[in-house]
């Protein structure tokens, strides 16, 4: 934009002035703990996309690279308003958030870093996080802070198309072959244990009454659409129980910091590098 | 000397380069304070890789319509939908082989899948052969008349 700022100038500068604006409705800075809540949501969206994006060029059929690839783009857009905002509390921008944190200081929940796996531990992930978060910015579309409420209002609509493609796995995996419904099934008893965590009500939720979404709050919505599924699958909801759970007090797996080294590495090694 | 809606208004989508911001929907606004200028879009998706693009062409055209002074402002509410788009919009997609948003956007709990009509002939007995297409706003389509593949941009 700027007169005199060429070659690697121009984009950088735009850059920079988009990022600025990515905050949607709102320009007020966040507080500190409506920035806090900002991280755990545009952390469980950044890690699920960065997830998804590894199956681009391996999925079981082009429509699938094409399918995820999507997923994973819409995801990254929330990601980018989320962490944006909650950047305006201490000054930093998304790329300090997104590359230059280590795993103690990331926020998203359990579920969202759990292995790609195979097609259906993917699908089975997909199924729980869509669901999960169409409740969720369903809910936060009405939130007090209209920076919030637009991110949510425009994101449900996306998640919405998430969680049908899910669904629509769910039930060809469900009723196709053996060896598919072995799969599914298995799959789900895997990511179960990470579905309690989603829903549990924190200090942080109370503090941020009318702005935040209160977990707990979601869970009936969440309970339904997946006894819906269930049921025209042919599925039981595993009788697993709970996990642990420290996501958002920055307590992770191990496999965090390996999808992190493989996202950061380039940021990191040259800092400040533009293309 | 165009006007500066005018201007911002004849912008192309890089994406599906036969509309413009204004057929789709995603241009919102233009305020003219002065030598001023302050050009509000809204993305289709949250992910959207070409509002950065669009966002360059309209300072870019606007520049070039002699406003020196242009300021474009990204805005995620209210969130777009393909309700905005103009009809002429819809028959510039269709005439370009993209078949056009079927009906508005459901507002009811029972979403109604309307047929969607083959652009290269015209007839309804199509089918959806994948829900993601090549960019965020487009379903990849099949028509079982004359056996052509064709893209849909999807209700939103």
């Amino acid at each position: 934009m700027n007169a005199g700022s060429d070659t690697h100038g121009h984009v950088t500068v735009d850059e920079v002035q988009l990022s600025a604006e990515l905050a949607g409705a709102g320009r007020r800075a966040a507080t500190a703990e409506v920035a806090e809540y900002a991280l755990w949501l545009g952390d469980d969206a950044l890690i699920l996309a960065q997830q998804l994006a590894g199956w681009i060029s391996r999925a079981p059929e082009l429509e699938e690279d094409m399918a995820l690839g999507n997923i994973a783009l819409d995801l990254l857009g929330h990601a980018r308003s989320l962490l944006h905002y909650a950047g305006t509390f201490d000054g930093r921008t998304e790329d300090d958030l997104a590359y230059f944190r280590d795993e103690p200081e990331f926020r998203c929940a359990w579920l969202f870093a759990q292995p790609n796996g195979d097609f259906a531990q993917t699908i089975a992930r997909q199924l729980v996080a869509s669901a999960y978060l169409f409740e969720l910015y369903a809910a936060l579309a009405g939130s007090a802070d209209e920076t919030l409420a637009a991110v949510a209002a425009k994101a449900v609509k996306e998640v919405e198309y998430h969680r049908d493609h899910a669904v629509q796995w769910t039930l060809r995996l469900a009723g196709g072959t053996d060896e598919s419904r072995r799969r599914m099934i298995r799959a789900t008893g895997d990511v179960w244990p990470y579905v309690d965590e989603l829903f549990r009500d924190t200090p942080l939720i109370d503090a941020l009454e009318g702005v935040a979404v209160r977990p707990s709050s979601l869970r009936a919505g969440f309970d339904a659409v997946i006894a819906a599924v269930f049921a025209e699958a042919e599925l039981e909801v595993p009788a697993v129980p709970p996990s642990a759970a420290g996501g958002r007090h920055g307590r992770h797996f191990p496999q965090l910091a390996f999808l992190l080294a493989e996202m950061q590495v380039l940021a990191r090694r040259h800092p400040g590098a533009t293309w | 000397m165009v006007t500066a809606w005018e201007a911002a208004a004849a912008v192309c989508d890089p994406e599906v380069p036969v509309l413009t911001i204004e057929d789709l929907g995603v241009l919102r606004g233009v305020e003219v304070d002065g030598r001023h200028v302050t050009v509000t879009i809204t993305p289709t998706y949250s992910g959207c890789p070409a509002v950065s693009a669009i966002r360059d062409d309209v300072v870019l055209a606007l520049t070039r319509a002699g406003y020196a002074d242009v300021d474009v402002r990204l805005t995620l509410s209210p969130a777009w939908t393909t309700d905005w788009m103009s009809e002429d919009g819809k028959r510039k997609l269709l005439a370009y082989g993209i078949a056009p948003p079927t009906g508005r956007r459901a507002v009811g709990p029972i979403p109604v899948q309307l047929a969607v009509r083959c652009p290269q002939c015209g007839s309804l007995d199509t089918r959806e052969v994948s829900r993601f297409g090549s960019t965020s706003c487009k379903a990849l389509y099949a028509c079982r008349s004359c056996l052509e593949p064709f893209d849909h941009f999807k209700v939103h």
